[in-house]
């Protein structure tokens, strides 16, 4: 199983088994770290999961697409490197990948 | 269609004889088998004539957030209530704009109810809701509304504004003129009152404006944000844009947790069993919190306008056809929330309700409604075994606003 490190706010950091096929963000729930809320259940609706992506890892997680751009767009903490983690299915090829998660979500 | 003397009878009636936007579905609590029905036989429902004109019915918690999510199709624009705005009185408000104008007024407005910005406040806000609990007339029956729940949210909204704390109550009147009026929601409010109180509302916040200009401080509360955001540090020249939002972010802030405030005691006590819990553990508030906003739903629709012919679920929308999405509905709706008729503390997915809205309006303000509602349960319950309910409560009479005008309780000390 391919895993991924997922870095809280505070620096607390979290290497996670995940499952290829499901969202990023159904897999970090899954293993319990805290830090995403997923309000919407995963309809890039709500905003709630937003996930900063380490750099060497964005171009393989992909870009938002308009409606994603929408939302994050109403984060005051965005960066380029923001994602919402219910828009990025996970891959075999993410196998090391590194995120890290907002102070808070809103 | 005319109003008639008495509700129909939900299960019997045609459809199309019953009234979904009557504001006494809310007044009389009466909402629950009407809406339930909707769900059931005809989730996405035309109604040909109502006195707010056709109008698409959205019931279904998926099909809401399909709705909410889609500002390319269902527009914001003019307004996101049922009725139209009136001809005296045409705000704009970024609630009922679309990007690019909506998501630029926004952004200057977001930070300060960022979780950051919160923390800072959430002392201040406990010391207020320490001094009311610690004033409330033990022995005696009160009204909660008044005393609990418009007082802790119109000193919240002065926090918020920074405006004279002694001429606060001015906030939550007119936030009430602002969605009173007949035509708008369906409520009591005459023109003749209701045009002068948000004109002196548009007097009072160009004043402060301009005071708080000179001041330059540097301070966090809205009226600098927005006058240090180039994008609306000339919002006081465009006075239906300035009142507009004024009053978005006033009824936002008012309403909501102010309703919310009142349903949680309500709720406790139609639920006694949830209230043994709470007592037991009040590690409980937090996921409690949700679900008195999602029990409540304290807004109750919100509307959109098709810009262009759609199908959505097998059918035909026109071209500037209201869609009116009915937030109370979705949070019944089965499908999405186990048990949904019911008011259970402690929930799987407590967060995962409607009363927020979803997309690109959601409630700007909801990490704020929920600490204000965390701490006054962590206050309530370091204080009282019982707030106890005496009597019925009295409802609002709106077909937006779900709310409550009175509730008659006593405390009972620990």
């Amino acid at each position: 199983m391919p895993t991924i490190t997922v870095i809280e706010h505070n620096g607390q950091d979290h290497t996670i088994e995940v499952q290829s096929g499901i969202s990023l963000m159904e897999n970090v729930l899954s293993n319990s770290v805290p830090g995403i809320d997923a309000d919407c259940g995963g309809a890039c609706a709500c905003g709630t999961c937003h996930c900063f992506i380490a750099e060497d890892w964005s171009e393989l997680a992909g870009t938002a697409d308009p409606m994603e751009e929408s939302m994050l767009g109403m984060r005051p903490d965005r960066t380029e490197t923001s994602r919402l983690s219910c828009q990025i299915q996970v891959s075999d090829a993410m196998d090391g990948m590194v995120i890290r998660l907002p102070e808070y979500q809103m | 269609m005319n109003q008639p003397q008495q509700l129909p009878d939900p299960l019997t009636a045609p459809l199309e004889q019953i009234d979904f936007s009557d504001p006494r579905l809310l007044e009389q609590d009466a909402w629950r088998p009407y809406f339930a029905r909707l769900r059931e036989e005809d989730p996405v429902h035309y109604q040909a004539e109502s006195p707010f004109g056709p109008f698409w019915s959205i019931t279904r918690f998926d099909d809401i957030v399909a709705v909410d999510s889609n500002y390319e199709v269902f527009s914001s624009e003019p307004t996101i209530i049922i009725g139209d705005l009136t001809d005296d009185m045409r705000v704009e408000q970024f609630i009922a704009m679309d990007p690019p104008k909506h998501d630029v007024q926004r952004r200057a407005a977001q930070p300060v109810v960022a979780p950051q910005n919160l923390a800072q406040m959430e002392p201040l806000i406990r010391s207020r809701v320490v001094e009311i609990l610690d004033n409330l007339p033990v022995g005696e029956t009160f009204n909660w509304v008044d005393d609990v729940s418009i007082n802790l949210t119109t000193q919240m909204l002065a926090t918020l504004f920074d405006f004279p704390f002694e001429e606060r109550s001015k906030l939550t009147y007119w936030s009430d003129m602002a969605t009173g009026s007949p035509e708008i929601a369906g409520g009591d409010t005459s023109p003749e009152e209701r045009i002068p109180a948000l004109m002196d509302c548009l007097e009072t916040f160009t004043r402060i404006w301009h005071e708080r200009k000179g001041r330059d401080d540097g301070g966090f509360e809205l009226i600098s944000l927005l006058q240090r955001d180039p994008n609306t540090a000339d919002l006081v020249d465009r006075p239906m844009e300035f009142l507009g939002n004024i009053i978005l972010l006033i009824v936002g802030g008012n309403d909501t947790t102010r309703n919310s405030a009142t349903a949680g005691i309500l709720a406790l006590n139609q639920n006694p069993a949830e209230y043994d819990k709470l007592r037991a553990n009040h590690g409980l508030i937090p996921g409690m919190v949700s679900e008195i906003i999602r029990w409540q739903t304290p807004l109750a629709h919100m509307r959109r306008t098709a810009k262009h012919d759609v199908i959505f679920q097998g059918k035909q929308i026109k071209q500037g056809d209201k869609v009116v999405m009915w937030y109370l509905s979705g949070n019944r709706d089965e499908s999405a929330i186990d048990n949904a008729d019911s008011f259970i503390i402690d929930r799987a997915n407590p967060r995962h309700h409607i009363s927020f809205g979803f997309g690109i309006h959601r409630c700007m303000g909801n990490r704020l409604a929920e600490m204000q509602l965390r701490i006054l349960w962590e206050e309530i319950m370091r204080r009282f075994s019982h707030v106890e309910v005496v009597g019925e409560p009295e409802r609002v009479k709106s077909n937006f606003v779900r709310g409550y005008t009175s509730l008659p309780v006593r405390v009972h000390p620990l």
